[in-house]
């Protein structure tokens, strides 16, 4: 199915592009620990790529090489075609990535909405003495930018919590938040650290209806670590497997489900 | 009815109507929504632009006379609009109750025969496309919200802003039949058609027609004086007949403004950025705005605590009498302005209320405490009574003659009669034309000379000329010992508590009544959170120890009140249970606006009534309960049975409250 260099097609008819990002052979060392071990893996243009494995096989960590956090010590990271040299995180959101994290990170003394703005930073240009003075340029950059948060808060549905300081909302809602500012950057590329961490039934079918519909309706390219393997089966297009550092299996979620090796590390067999 | 014969001011219809405020006053605004945080708007002409682009779409998918567009989505412009575009080519609109499952709803589509729906999101699509399974006749569907619905087999679907597009494109080719259409529109053609819930049985699809809406929309109009200045929000189930004389038959009559809340979830926020100068609420809204004002209050700093008492206090005793245009003294009067300045005001303004001019409660009695609370601020609220087969209106109060126990005289062009067994008569031009398809049940309601029965048991006051209501005829019954057995009159008693959201009364035949209770989750929560009351869910805080100490203490305050009443001292409530679920529409235990099926509820709850009855301190059940998107489940629970002090009247009576 992947032989064609220019992509697939989904058994549900969405057509996936070429490869957005490449990891070759990618090792990440903490001192003397390994956390990832000789990882190759691309991610395709408007698929959902889903990592999972149990816990401390190196998926955050993993994460962390896509979004540039973490600099393996081998191997390297293409990105549309090119070599990504090291970069701060303003460089990485400026190329087009964005990401939520495992435990949340909101402005918690802020409402939504600011919240949310903080995510249209790299659109803003004007510099804090325009802002302050509200004159002219930082006005029109403002509502052109306030327009496009709204998108996002009709889009998630969050309406209601557009004024609310993030402190007060329920563990849900702050994952919903988390998602309205990464997309508010308009990202090509969205990371998305469990998604579903600590929720309720109803709350994951919600988040999973937005993951699907932000792919469809933007058309995203989406890569997400996730431990409810239900969901994992459900939403992503292909699944990377690892398990200590290694990948263990990297497919379709049916071909993934029915690798022995895979099955070993979630059933737990021991290892040598 | 003399002036009718030519329709009201030769304004015979709705697009007539939308035609003469799009010339009069195009640019006053005629609907406004919330959407991306900001208010739009549209104004008359530009509405009426709207609208003419959706009929031209109608046309070009085929739409028929006489053919049926069902419209199924949250209060939106959009929708509003396909209502009118429908009666333009000569279609009848037949808006549904958006939380309808799929199974529900299937039964209404199929006897309605719609050909056309209109869906508000992709949710109602999926719904629509369920009940596809079964029905076949839907030719085409319609949605608003273009989300979701790309990978959507389009053959027979578009969205509504398409269609438009595709109309307005098409106009030479369709503006001549359009304005055929709009031309043959006569007085007696049917407006709208509105199914009801029903307490009972299987909804009845009521046709109304232009003269029936119109009518009612300019004499409603006319009572309280509306004008083309008043904004409203309409944020009511657009399947309500409320809602089509209000945002529809009041608006098109009188050209004032829509406001759209911006979700479901945001109407608060929305209703005090509109600050609505007419308003309709069922008691519950009120009930709920009032306990979150309570609550707030007690968190509130020790002088705003102190003025807010001191005031309300004064406001109860003259603000009513101000509204109601009675003589206070000179003195009241000033402190009333200084406490009007301090804290009605500014109260009002955080509920919404600063503008309101006038506005009704109906559907349910309201608490008189929670209606002279809002009259005592200066909120001319005011209780209606009506039904979808009158177009709304049969009795409503007018200013000054205002009181909580009671729904008012008849509204303007509306006969009464109370029959021999206590059942109420009307008759008006807002009476229906026909239950559509269903000649057996038209008969049996309307009679010949056109009186309908409106299966409520009241009588009218002598002293005021007054209607008060007892009960449904039907649910009023006997005690073994021949007494009357009215239950609601016990049920509003006890839900006047905030704590205490929905009340179930037994004892038809049988010779003591016992009772079934829903807490209300914000009250009996907040007071939780207070008194450091533990609790995991609604069931454990339902049957918590403490919480049903607190509602014996209310049933039995009850009971007292109720032992003062001589022709219904038989009605206390002996024993009750607190339930473990509160009763749903989505399980059939109420209909969509929210009132008891008392039949079904005995019928499906009926070994907790047996255990009521037979003396046992505890029941355990187990309760089918269904999820919002159609699946089923369980809860079980052990329930305990609390018996509730009563007064024996015999021996002593209290005085009357």
């Amino acid at each position: 199915m992947l032989d064609n260099a220019e992509g697939y097609v989904t058994e549900d008819g969405r057509k996936i592009g070429g490869v957005v990002m490449e990891m070759k052979n990618i090792t990440l060392r903490f001192g003397g620990v390994v956390a990832i071990k000789d990882i190759s893996f691309d991610i395709r243009e408007g698929e959902i790529r889903a990592i999972i494995g149990p816990n401390g096989a190196g998926k955050s960590s993993m994460l962390n090489v896509i979004s540039g956090f973490y600099v393996p010590q081998e191997g390297e990271v293409w990105f549309h075609g090119a070599k990504r040299p090291q970069m701060r995180p303003f460089e990485v959101a400026q190329q087009g990535i964005a990401r939520t994290f495992q435990n949340i990170a909101l402005f918690e003394g802020m409402s939504v909405l600011d919240n949310v703005m903080t995510g249209r930073l790299g659109y803003m240009k004007t510099n804090i003495f325009q802002q302050a003075l509200w004159k002219g340029k930082a006005e029109s950059e403002e509502v052109e930018n306030r327009e496009a948060v709204e998108k996002m808060i009709d889009f998630l549905e969050i309406q209601h919590i557009r004024k609310t300081p993030v402190s007060r909302l329920p563990y849900g809602l702050k994952k919903r938040v988390e998602l309205a500012r990464a997309l508010a950057a308009e990202p090509k590329l969205l990371l998305l650290d469990e998604p579903m961490a600590g929720m309720n039934v109803e709350e994951k079918e919600d988040m999973s209806r937005f993951i699907l519909d932000v792919n469809d309706e933007f058309g995203t390219t989406i890569a997400l670590i996730e431990h409810d393997m239900g969901v994992v089966m459900d939403l992503s297009d292909r699944v990377v497997v690892m398990d200590y550092g290694k990948k263990i299996g990297d497919g379709t979620p049916d071909e993934v489900r029915n690798n022995q090796e895979v099955i070993d590390a979630y059933l737990g067999v021991s290892h040598d | 009815m003399a002036q009718t014969q030519s329709g009201a001011e030769g304004m015979q219809s709705l697009p007539a109507l939308l035609h003469r405020n799009a010339t009069q006053f195009g640019d006053a605004p005629a609907y406004r929504e919330k959407e991306f945080g900001i208010w739009q708007c549209w104004t008359w002409a530009e509405a009426a632009k709207e609208i003419r682009a959706l009929a031209l779409g109608f046309l070009e998918i085929g739409v028929a006379r006489g053919d049926h567009i069902a419209v199924i989505g949250r209060n939106r412009p959009a929708h509003y609009w396909s209502m009118v575009a429908a009666q333009m080519v000569g279609a009848v609109p037949v808006p549904l109750y958006q939380d309808a499952v799929a199974e529900e709803m299937t039964y209404v589509m199929e006897h309605c025969g719609a050909k056309y729906v209109v869906c508000g999101d992709q949710e109602q699509v999926d719904k629509v496309i369920e009940i596809q399974e079964n029905v076949h006749q839907i030719k085409h569907i319609l949605y608003t919200d273009k989300r979701g619905m790309r990978k959507y087999d389009h053959s027979q679907m578009n969205a509504l802003d398409d269609i438009k597009a595709e109309g307005s494109a098409g106009h030479a080719r369709f503006d001549a039949e359009l304005d055929k259409r709009i031309a043959e529109l006569t007085y007696d053609d049917t407006c709208v058609m509105l199914y009801t819930s029903g307490t009972t049985g299987k909804p009845k699809g009521v046709v109304l027609s232009n003269r029936n809406v119109i009518e009612s929309a300019k004499n409603s109009a006319e009572f309280d004086h509306l004008n083309r200045n008043e904004d409203i929000l309409s944020y009511l189930p657009m399947a309500w007949v409320g809602d089509f004389i209000f945002s529809i038959g009041q608006a098109y009559w009188c050209g004032f403004c829509v406001n759209c809340p911006e979700s479901a979830d945001t109407m608060m926020t929305d209703l005090r950025e509109i600050g609505p100068t007419y308003f309709f609420a069922p008691p519950r809204v009120f009930e709920t705005q009032l306990t979150n004002v309570m609550i707030r209050m007690e968190d509130a700093g020790k002088l705003k605590q102190r003025m807010f008492h001191h005031f309300m206090a004064h406001a109860k005793r003259v603000g009513g009498l101000l509204l109601d245009g009675k003589p206070v003294g000179f003195g009241d009067k000033l402190i009333y302005a200084l406490g009007n300045l301090l804290v009605y005001g500014p109260l009002k303004d955080t509920l919404g209320y600063g503008r309101f001019r006038v506005g009704y409660t109906a559907g349910e009695a309201i608490g008189p405490e929670i209606f002279d609370f809002y009259r005592s601020l200066g909120i001319n609220l005011k209780q209606l009574y009506g039904q979808t087969e009158a177009t709304v209106f049969i009795t409503v109060q007018p200013d000054g003659e205002v009181r909580a126990d009671t729904v008012g005289v008849p509204a303007p062009d509306v006969e009464l009669k109370i029959d021999d067994s206590g059942e109420i008569h009307y008759r008006s031009p807002g009476v229906f034309v026909e239950y559509f398809n269903n000649p057996a049940s038209t008969a049996s309601t309307k009679d010949a000379e056109g009186w309908v029965a409106t299966g409520d048991a009241g009588f009218i006051e002598e002293s005021s000329g007054h209607l008060r209501i007892i009960d449904r005829a039907k649910d009023v019954g006997k005690m073994a010992d021949g007494s009357m057995f009215a239950p609601k009159y016990v049920e509003n008693k006890l839900k006047f508590f905030p704590d205490i959201l929905e009340v179930v009364l037994f004892g038809n035949g049988k010779d003591r009544c016992v009772a079934f209770i829903n807490i209300d989750l914000t009250a009996v929560g907040n007071w939780a959170e207070r008194n450091n009351v533990a609790y995991a869910s609604y069931q454990e805080l339902a049957g918590h120890p403490r919480v049903l100490e607190t509602i014996k203490s209310h049933v039995e305050e009850v009971n007292k009140s109720v032992a003062a009443d001589e022709m219904l001292s038989g009605c206390q409530v002996h024993r009750f249970v607190v339930l473990h679920k509160e009763l749903d529409a989505d399980d059939g235990e109420m209909t969509r606006t929210r009132k008891v099926r008392r039949g079904f509820v005995e019928d499906k709850f009926h070994d907790i009534i047996a255990a009521l009855y037979d003396g046992s301190k505890s029941v355990s059940t187990t309760t089918e309960v269904t999820y919002e998107d159609g699946r089923k489940g369980s809860i079980s629970a052990t329930l305990e049975i609390v018996d509730a002090p009563v007064v024996t009247v015999a021996q002593h009576k209290v005085a009357a409250e």
